[in-house]
């Protein structure tokens, strides 16, 4: 573990709602996005990650107008993910108030992106996604939101990322999203293990010991969770909130 | 008046709302014009070193800053890059920085170690290293939001304001007379970051 892993809300929307999604399928709405951002401001989260999930399948790049209301919500650093395929778009973000800009599609389609806005933009704002299911041959990529599957196995993919300039890898499980059953250990090990580069775990998580495993057995920089931050219960009762400083310094994972 | 010069380069809007929440005034400034009715100065910056420095020279205000911070003895903030634009130059590229405080910035290197990854990235705490306003009050340990892969080498140990450990101690703020830089993020370091920003904007 290090010197303090950030602790990543992952907020996933489609046509600017909050949803849900279990195995990249299946989004259940959960509410308004900004009000999920003042929670999770008034909570003094370390990082937040917005994706729209939907701007790809339709075709579109961000939603400037309002992920710049979002911003202006947030005071933690943010990253966006969703339909981003030119540079002048990641500029933009950046303008607009997000520190990293999260590419999965276009890392497959236009790699060239990854270079060129690693060059001018430094590559700490670049963040690579992959997503992996975990098939009968093994771990397989798939971009478009879990649509498109590629040949290349997740190792693979994150070296490739790294060598084209990418600051940070967001390695997500489609498998165990939004099943609560805790992180796929052995890929983000697999991954961690093959890049120098810091790489964030999310897929899973159902509590902070998830967290805690993840970290130190999987050797992830970082855990994101979605069910984690926006269910409760067994139910799963919608209820936006986090962990307190005060539980994640008694089970050892800040000091 | 705070001044947040908007260059093309940083996220001013962040900056801006933070003032705001602590019931500061601030205002974009890109022209000359505005950045000489400023009373203070705020330099942001994310990107790489080479294309900073361009566009504040394609900006057009490079000598209205140093007029402000040389000249008028005005207080000027550098934030992350923008820090980094106050030294005199970058591992990073090959364009001159603007020489405000004698530092040069260098890429993060731990030799053989393998665990430190670069960049640099995520909350830390700092230890302050010398006495000046905007450090005052400060009620518990700070810590603040990184995210850089270069951090500053100064000339001169009365120029570090604030140190952080990350494999070895690095300068994570600077400060010469009126002239203070940032490493940090404190737009987006919520209540720590407010806080030196008060202290910024009221005690400076």
């Amino acid at each position: 573990m290090y010197h303090r892993p950030r602790l990543i809300p992952c907020l996933t929307m489609i046509n600017n709602g909050l949803v849900k999604t279990t195995k990249f399928s299946n989004p259940r709405y959960l509410g308004d996005p900004i009000n999920a951002v003042r929670i999770f401001n008034g909570k003094g989260v370390d990082e937040l990650c917005i994706l729209d999930i939907g701007a790809t399948k339709e075709g579109r790049g961000p939603d400037f107008l309002y992920l710049k209301d979002i911003a202006s919500e947030a005071f933690m650093p943010l990253s966006y993910g969703g339909g981003v395929t030119q540079l002048s778009e990641i500029e933009k973000l950046f303008y607009i108030g997000y520190e990293k800009v999260v590419i999965n599609t276009s890392f497959n389609t236009k790699p060239e992106l990854i270079q060129e806005s690693a060059r001018i933009a430094g590559s700490q704002s670049i963040v690579v996604s992959i997503d992996v299911k975990n098939e009968i041959f093994g771990r397989k990529c798939y971009v478009s939101g879990g649509t498109v599957k590629l040949k290349e196995d997740p190792v693979t993919l994150a070296k490739r990322a790294e060598e084209l300039g990418a600051g940070e890898i967001l390695l997500n499980s489609i498998t165990f999203d939004g099943t609560m059953k805790g992180y796929d250990i052995e890929l983000v090990k697999g991954v961690c293990d093959a890049v120098s580069i810091p790489v964030i775990a999310c897929g899973g998580a159902k509590d902070i010991t998830d967290f805690k495993k993840v970290l130190a057995e999987g050797g992830a920089h970082a855990a994101a969770a979605g069910s984690l931050y926006v269910f409760y219960g067994s139910q799963k009762a919608v209820l936006i909130t986090a962990p307190d400083e005060k539980e994640l310094i008694n089970i050892g994972i800040y000091k | 008046m705070i001044a947040v010069i908007d260059y093309g380069m940083g996220n001013v809007n962040s900056i801006v709302n933070m003032f705001k929440k602590i019931g500061v005034a601030s205002m974009l400034a890109s022209s000359v014009d505005q950045i000489q009715r400023a009373d203070k100065l705020v330099l942001p910056g994310v990107g790489s070193f080479d294309a900073g420095m361009r566009k504040l020279q394609q900006s057009g205000l490079v000598d209205a800053i140093k007029k402000h911070a040389l000249l008028d003895n005005k207080p000027l903030m550098g934030i992350c890059l923008g820090m980094q634009m106050l030294g005199k130059r970058s591992e990073e590229g090959t364009e001159d920085g603007l020489s405000l405080i004698p530092f040069e910035n260098k890429r993060f290197s731990f030799g053989d170690r393998k665990d430190l990854k670069i960049p640099h990235m995520g909350w830390d705490f700092v230890k302050i290293s010398k006495n000046d306003p905007v450090v005052t009050n400060f009620d518990s340990e700070q810590r603040y939001y990184f995210v850089h892969s270069y951090h500053a080498v100064c000339e001169l140990e009365e120029n570090v304001l604030m140190r952080c450990d990350y494999g070895y101690s690095f300068a994570a703020a600077v400060n010469h007379c009126n002239i203070y830089g940032f490493q940090f993020h404190p737009e987006k370091s919520h209540k720590f970051g407010m806080a030196l920003l008060d202290n910024f904007a009221r005690r400076v």
